[in-house]
């Protein structure tokens, strides 16, 4: 029950982060330019991977949510946990695992090539796509689990006693849920996939898979195009709003459970049968999405400790700001976890990082020396890139919350700190905890807007990663990469942890 | 907020200002100026006989010189390459460098009085001797090498040497270069985004050769002891990359600012180079390079195309690479 003026000011502080950098470069160039023959190729194969990709994300994540969500069993925790890992890796490092495994010198083509098989090539569209499911399949894993965890035990309990079937519990109390937030989880990751670059190119195999991130690149860092890029970004922005406003339309009303929020036995689904079905998806999703993160982890592991200083300095400065860009995350989320909040946190996503860059230092410039703002800069971009993972972890529950206690609080005369209080904050902390979990782990990882606010004296440990490899040292970046992977993974572990601490298995 | 943020900046400046140093604001790429990259030895030895203090600014150089425009706090843009000279050039914020251009080695005759060279190398096919017995010897011989010899190059639209790339292809086989690039695709693994995504892939042995410079494998030889790594030698020569330094004309410390490109061309700075940068120093003979260094095998011939004939080809030159790869 955030109040009006609460939400007015996040939501005006995400319009303005976003539309106003475009703005300034836009402003800057003073005219807009349209889009060349070979920008129309670029938002082809931007669409059709983006498309593939999350409809693909999406489809596989529903039986390994089901399965999550309706099996107990030893590590499941940890499995849950590792499932974030693959979101959170710098992209070259995840590009580097993956080839680990479907490569031409991969562990598959290793195996193929013992059984006398030909080789299987992971450069085309499907690399790409492949590489975007491994990304975002854990993200949609677990935002429909979190769909699942959220219908009412009770009404699983109800189904028993009425004698439903597997199929029956799936027309009346699941397919309600996936059809609410289905088409929120495709929109997220659809947007991500828009303005993907470096994994469409190295796997897409060539300037088949130029994508209009690209375009945007080489406008702002070779030709300083800035009308071009400007003109592009908008476009982005377009797509994104559109993604956004369908999704909207698809996903309907909440859900209006009124629940204990007890994980309770599914009687419905005991048979051998779907016990191995279940086995099975999670085998896949573990083989698939563990193998390239321990070959990456096996690569650098002993490395860790023999890194240099500047490097562990660095994994210094990015827990702090990912800690910086949590809290703020988590602040500006809570007030806009609503139907309009969540579609404009999309445009955070959806603009390019660097015409987002390009604006916030034209903008910033006319106030501060940009340079000794690096670090603050990089947490608010952080945090506003994270934004719209959180909110769409934080609205569904919100508004189930709003549904289920919000007579009931307005009866009380509860006033908003009291809400929050006593109602919101224990009801939503397991959504609060991933929340965090997420965004500080996305925030050690990411690299934003760095390029034109380096500060000589604070590194990130990303950066630092992409220094060691420009300076040749390929096992020491691995080994720093190592060191990444284990602290994000640490963060989202601990908040996720303590979001569920008293959630029920 | 702007009163109170004018006012902290105000009482910074005046804090730093006091009995201090003056400072010389250089604007660097950021791996230049990184631990492992030549600008803290440069710094170290620079400060050490100007009595001043000498503060990089990382990041990308053109958009930012472009965006501050006349409001620039450097003094000196270290790090250009010659595909945004032009830009840089037009935008009228370097002044002369003032130096004497007589002490340069490069292979190339060089002539330009705004931008200083400091450091090159050349664009070349990378390999692994272990892994490939019989590399190519030509460029002709690369081009009818089987198919399953599998380079990974970077897009020239958005990387130096991705770029350097096509102008490469264009120099030597000029209206063939398409046709030239058509026989080339089946042997492209793929196109990374920068440097480092390539060397990633061909050290992981995911590659056989990579597209980078003569100069890499004395990283391998020098840092680690490893000699397998060599720069296929091709006769019909090689293109040259250079990086240079430039003085902002407006800059409020000329003198320091005149000194530091006095010092680029010094036999000090020069003799970091190698060994920091991994590349060729612009004015130091060959007898005086680092062992290593000496008895790295270098093509004869050097290919370049100045930034007025570049201007002319650059375009066309990654359309072809684009049209010949698309299919």
């Amino acid at each position: 029950m955030a109040t009006r003026p609460v939400a007015l000011i996040a939501g005006t502080l995400v319009a303005g982060l976003t539309l106003g950098p475009v703005a300034a470069v836009a402003w800057r160039a003073g005219v807009l330019t349209g889009l060349e023959p070979a920008d129309w190729a670029a938002l082809r194969f931007t669409l059709m991977q983006a498309l593939l990709s999350a409809a693909l994300s999406v489809a596989f994540a529903i039986p390994v949510a089901r399965a999550l969500a309706r099996r107990a069993f030893p590590g499941r925790g940890v499995l849950i946990a590792l499932l974030g890992a693959p979101f959170i890796l710098p992209v070259i490092v995840a590009i580097l695992g993956l080839l680990a495994v479907f490569g031409r010198a991969g562990v598959l083509n290793r195996v193929l090539e013992a059984f006398g098989l030909p080789e299987v090539s992971i450069y085309g569209l499907h690399g790409v796509v492949l590489a975007h499911v491994f990304f975002n399949l854990p993200l949609a894993t677990r935002l429909i689990l979190q769909g699942w965890l959220a219908i009412p035990g009770e009404r699983f309990r109800l189904a028993a006693t009425l004698g439903f079937s597997s199929r029956d519990v799936f027309r009346v109390l699941e397919r309600p849920m996936l059809a609410s937030i289905l088409p929120g989880a495709f929109a997220v990751i659809f947007v991500i996939c828009l303005s993907s670059f470096a994994v469409a190119l190295t796997l897409g195999g060539g300037p088949r898979a130029t994508t209009l991130e690209l375009a945007i690149y080489q406008a702002v860092r070779f030709d300083f195009d800035l009308a071009h890029a400007a003109s592009l970004a908008l476009v982005q922005l377009g797509l994104a709003l559109v993604a956004g406003l369908v999704a909207l339309r698809l996903s309907g009303a909440g859900l209006g459970a009124e629940g204990l929020d007890r994980v309770v036995p599914r009687w419905d689904a005991g048979g051998v049968g779907l016990r191995l079905l279940d086995a099975l998806w999670l085998a896949l999703v573990a083989l698939f999405l563990l193998t390239p993160l321990g070959l990456v982890a096996a690569r650098g592991a002993l490395g860790v400790f023999s890194l240099p200083g500047p490097v562990w300095t660095a994994a210094a400065h990015s827990l702090a700001v990912a800690l910086g860009s949590t809290a703020l995350c988590i602040l500006w989320a809570i007030p806009l976890a609503t139907r309009r909040g969540e579609l404009l946190g999309l445009a955070g996503i959806a603009l390019s990082p660097l015409v987002l860059g390009t604006g916030l230092f034209l903008i910033l410039r006319a106030f501060v020396n940009p340079f000794s703002l690096a670090l603050p800069v990089t947490a608010v971009v952080n945090a506003l890139l994270s934004l719209p993972f959180v909110l769409r972890i934080l609205r569904p529950e919100a508004e189930a919350l709003q549904q289920d206690f919000g007579r009931l609080g307005g009866a009380l005369g509860l006033r908003p700190f009291a809400w929050l209080r006593w109602v919101y904050l224990p009801r939503m902390r397991r959504p609060l905890g991933f929340s965090a979990g997420l965004c500080a782990a996305l925030s050690m990882g990411d690299l934003g807007v760095i390029a034109l606010f380096a500060d000589p004296d604070r590194a990130t440990l990303p950066l630092q990663i992409y220094r060691l490899m420009g300076a040749y040292r390929m096992e020491q970046a691995a080994a720093a990469a190592v060191l990444l992977l284990a602290l994000s993974l640490g963060l989202f572990w601990i908040f996720d942890r303590g979001g569920r601490a008293n959630a029920g298995s | 907020m702007k009163k109170a943020l004018t006012f902290a900046a105000g009482m910074m400046i005046a804090s730093t200002a006091g009995a201090q140093a003056p400072v010389l604001t250089v604007y660097a790429p950021d791996y230049f100026t990184s631990e492992w990259g030549p600008g803290p030895s440069i710094e170290k030895g620079f400060e050490a006989r100007c009595g001043c203090d000498l503060q990089y600014k990382p990041g990308d150089l053109l958009p930012r010189i472009m965006l501050e425009g006349d409001q620039t706090r450097a003094d000196v843009v270290i790090g250009l390459n010659t595909d945004v000279t032009a830009k840089a050039r037009e935008s009228g914020l370097f002044g002369p460098h003032g130096q004497d251009l007589s002490p340069l080695t490069l292979p190339v005759e060089w002539t330009d009085a705004t931008f200083l060279p400091f450091n090159y190398s050349q664009t070349a096919f990378v390999y692994d001797k272990t892994r490939v017995q019989n590399p190519p010897e030509s460029f002709e011989a690369l081009l009818s090498a089987p198919d399953d010899l599998k380079i990974v190059i970077q897009d020239p639209r958005s990387s130096i040497s991705g770029l350097a790339m096509v102008l490469w292809v264009k120099a030597i086989y000029g209206d063939e270069a398409e046709s030239v690039w058509a026989q080339l695709a089946p042997k492209i693994l793929t196109v990374t985004k920068g440097w480092s995504e390539s060397y990633g892939l061909f050290t992981d042995g995911e590659a056989d050769m990579v597209l980078s410079y003569t100069t890499s494998p004395a990283y391998h030889i020098i840092a680690e002891g490893d000699d397998t790594k060599a720069a296929a030698i091709f006769p019909e020569g090689h293109y040259f990359m250079v990086e240079l330094v430039g003085k902002i004309a407006a800059t409020q410390q000329p003198e320091l600012a005149d000194q530091f490109m006095e010092y680029v061309l010094s036999a000090e700075f020069q003799r970091m180079i190698a060994t920091g940068n991994w590349s060729l120093p612009a004015a130091l003979p060959r007898s005086e390079w680092p062992e290593g260094f000496d008895t790295l095998p270098l093509p004869e011939k050097t290919l370049f195309f100045d930034e007025a004939e570049a201007a002319t080809v650059q375009k066309e030159a990654v359309e072809e690479w684009r049209r010949a790869l698309s299919r």
